[in-house]
């Protein structure tokens, strides 16, 4: 197993004059734990320093016109590992620990302020199956940590994914050993309460040839009144044959800024259903890249979001094939209400030799009021001569004739309504296989719709 | 048990007056046929019972059950008992037929009582699968989306589900056999006449005699120019079908 490590970069502008310059972390934040391996300290090391390099984006950089980070600077955020103690933090909802595939769980991690909590099979383990906390691995699974930590996702790809690297202080390492079908699907919460905190996270699943893994991680907090942050980094590794289903959930409170940089990479006839599902967070960027870098290898991303207040949503997907006979299948679906925003730029790469690749990509959206706006940009770059790739973005309304349609048959407004953004997600709904998954979303809309 | 009761009634689209005082009476039990060429206010009087938010009642009243219900919001009119078929049903992508006609279901159930669970899955399915078959339909129907990607007839027919489903005591088919085949057409209008009876009054909209040779009329009114001009009964249609509608506008303008 050594994947090649293939880089897309995005433009990335010099600072421009008047950007905003720094944010509250400095570099004794960094985890030194006394028993750390080297590989570790040197990689935070090096992640701090490209932290340092890099300059804040700005509105100035393509990647992040439509998404100002402006109003972050300023803010005060302790990483939540070094805060003192104060009031006592809520514990995560319990409904967040509830299966959402109708199996009973092989495994669960709860990730809170006040400790981690760490479960899985014993028939699992004895199988080589690792499915534990980063700072657990660090101490326990230091060899397979180092062959995998920031091989699919660079430390130095962005200033979030810089700080993110340097400062994760926990996380989640998922290994499936060659030809291990799990059967039970594993699951983690990372649970982040509190105003003036900033989280970090890195999660690395690594489903080694033929295996195969469903996996759901949420990230949530309760809404608090001044703002918190939260980095994240997920690195996907899906070996040859293998296959996972990957579910990701974002309900993060109303003041959470948002930063994620994840990758998966797909060997060759692997396959991969990533699910994303955010509803939360005062503002989110997140970047997805899809790497299919063997032949055969398939990725379907499915993506729900829905947006109310002054939210913020930003997602920027690559879908990137790498080799020929390669697939990829993406549609991300938003509904948006009162003041917020949504922005999905995507892009499908086919690189030269890459023959018979076949793409597709597809954002829609509701706009359901008139003070809501998303942004769709959908993009191709396709560098080989055969190979079929179609997108397509919409923005629309809900029709005033399918509301009186509705109210014709008794339903009031309000039930029209949501009962036509409800038909406006089925085709993202018929994407995911799993009923709670769905159930999930099912009662965010209704949450969102009033 | 309710007539529906219109008087002086006058309809606006923008500044255009459509209807200038129309009188009618629907009487519960009785299927009334109103006929008229096009562009003289036939659906314009549908869409008006309904309460469509683009028509304006400048002038007049809607009587049923006691009260105006031009008052009334257009799914309180739906949950008063008034139902129209449309001309042009509307497409909801993502909808079933089945789920469309629960949450329609429901949503009468939760008017009477807010505490109400809704009905029970079973029952609703034994429901739909009779109203189904009384209509001649495949039960694969009821999981497609609603008018999303129906043919003509198929849009006709989910009209009439609906009305199977929801059994309104008024009922208004707005140029119900537009756009059918003759064996559409049939399966259509026995679906009406399954449903005819003493509790529901029946307005249908057409201007072919065709459809009243299955949907027999009580009662047919002929709309020209905003206004009803000429009743009576089922040969009124047959001398429409053989003389046209010339004779009427020279009665009209003598």
């Amino acid at each position: 197993m050594s994947p090649v490590v293939v880089t897309r970069t995005r433009k990335t502008d010099a600072q421009p004059q008047g950007a905003p310059s720094s944010l509250p972390f400095h570099r004794e934040m960094m985890k030194t734990s006394a028993g750390a391996p080297d590989f570790l300290q040197d990689y935070r090391s090096r992640a701090w320093e490209a932290y340092e390099r890099l300059p804040l984006p700005a509105i100035t950089d393509e990647a992040w016109r439509r998404t100002d980070i402006r109003p972050l600077i300023g803010s005060a955020f302790v990483p939540q590992h070094l805060a003192a103690s104060a009031a006592p933090l809520a514990a995560p909802d319990p409904a967040l620990l509830a299966s959402l595939t109708g199996e009973t769980h092989g495994g669960q991690i709860v990730i809170t302020p006040s400790g981690v909590t760490v479960q899985l099979a014993e028939e699992l383990a004895q199988k080589g199956v690792i499915f534990t906390d980063l700072a657990t691995a660090e101490r326990q699974h230091s060899d397979i940590l180092a062959n995998i930590i920031g091989q699919v996702v660079r430390a130095d790809e962005g200033k979030f994914a810089a700080l993110a690297a340097a400062l994760a202080n926990n996380g989640v390492l998922v290994y499936i050993p060659r030809h291990v079908q799990l059967e039970q699907p594993l699951h983690s919460l990372l649970w982040g309460p509190g105003a003036g905190l900033a989280y970090f996270s890195h999660l690395l699943v690594w489903v080694e040839d033929g295996a195969s893994l469903t996996y759901v991680h949420e990230s949530a907090s309760p809404t608090e009144s001044a703002p918190a942050l939260h980095a994240g980094l997920v690195e996907i590794y899906v070996g040859a044959g293998a296959k996972l289903r990957f579910v990701e959930l974002q309900s993060w409170g109303e003041h959470v800024w948002n930063f994620s940089h994840e990758r998966a990479r797909v060997a060759r006839d692997g396959s991969l259903d990533w699910i994303f599902g955010a509803v939360g967070s005062r503002l989110t960027k997140n970047f997805s890249d899809l790497d299919l870098i063997g032949e055969g290898a398939a990725g379907r991303m499915s993506g729900f979001y829905f947006t109310d207040g002054s939210q913020h949503l930003d997602h920027d997907t690559q879908q990137n094939h790498l080799a020929a006979h390669t697939t990829s299948d993406l549609l991300f679906k938003g509904a948006l209400k009162d003041q917020s925003r949504s922005v999905w730029q995507g892009m499908i790469y086919v690189a030269p030799g890459a023959q018979r690749a076949d793409g597709y990509q597809a954002n829609r959206n509701l706009v359901l009021s008139p003070a809501s706006r998303a942004d769709s940009i959908p993009g191709l770059e396709i560098l080989a001569d055969d190979v079929r790739c179609t997108h397509g973005a919409t923005v629309g309304k809900i029709d005033a004739d399918q509301v009186f349609y509705l109210r014709s048959r008794g339903l009031n407004s309000q039930e029209a309504e949501r009962l036509i953004v409800e038909g406006f997600f089925d085709p993202i709904m018929q994407r995911i296989p799993f009923d709670g998954v769905r159930e999930r979303f099912q009662s965010a809309i209704q949450a969102k719709m009033g | 048990m309710s007539d529906l009761v219109i008087h002086n009634l006058h309809v606006n689209i923008g500044d255009r007056e459509v209807l200038k005082g129309l009188d009618l009476v629907i009487e519960q039990g009785k299927v009334h046929a109103l006929m008229g060429p096009n562009g003289n206010g036939k659906s314009t009087l549908a869409y008006a019972i309904m309460g469509h938010p683009a028509y304006t009642v400048t002038a007049g009243e809607i009587l049923f059950k006691g009260q105006n219900i031009l008052e009334l919001e257009p799914d309180q009119r739906s949950r008063l008992g008034i139902f129209l078929a449309f001309q042009y049903p509307v497409a909801i992508p993502g909808v079933s037929v089945a789920n469309f006609l629960r949450t329609a279901l429901n949503s009468r159930r939760k008017a009477v009582n807010p505490e109400d669970k809704g009905i029970p899955i079973p029952e609703f399915r034994r429901l739909l699968r009779e109203r189904m078959d009384l209509l001649k339909m495949d039960h694969a129907f009821a999981g497609r989306y609603l008018n999303d990607g129906f043919s003509g007839g198929e849009k006709k027919r989910a009209e009439v589900l609906q009305m199977a489903t929801l059994r309104p005591e008024i009922a208004i088919l707005d140029e119900t056999d537009s756009g059918l085949d003759i064996d559409a057409l049939r399966i259509v209008s026995e679906g009406v006449n399954a449903l005819r009876g003493p509790g529901m009054g029946v307005l249908v909209i057409t201007h072919y005699q065709r459809i009243l040779n299955y949907i027999k009329p009580d009662y047919v009114h002929i709309l020209l120019n905003g206004s009803i001009v000429e009743c009576g009964g089922p040969e009124l249609a047959l001398h429409l079908e053989e003389h046209g509608y010339d004779w009427i506008r020279e009665k009209v303008n003598s």
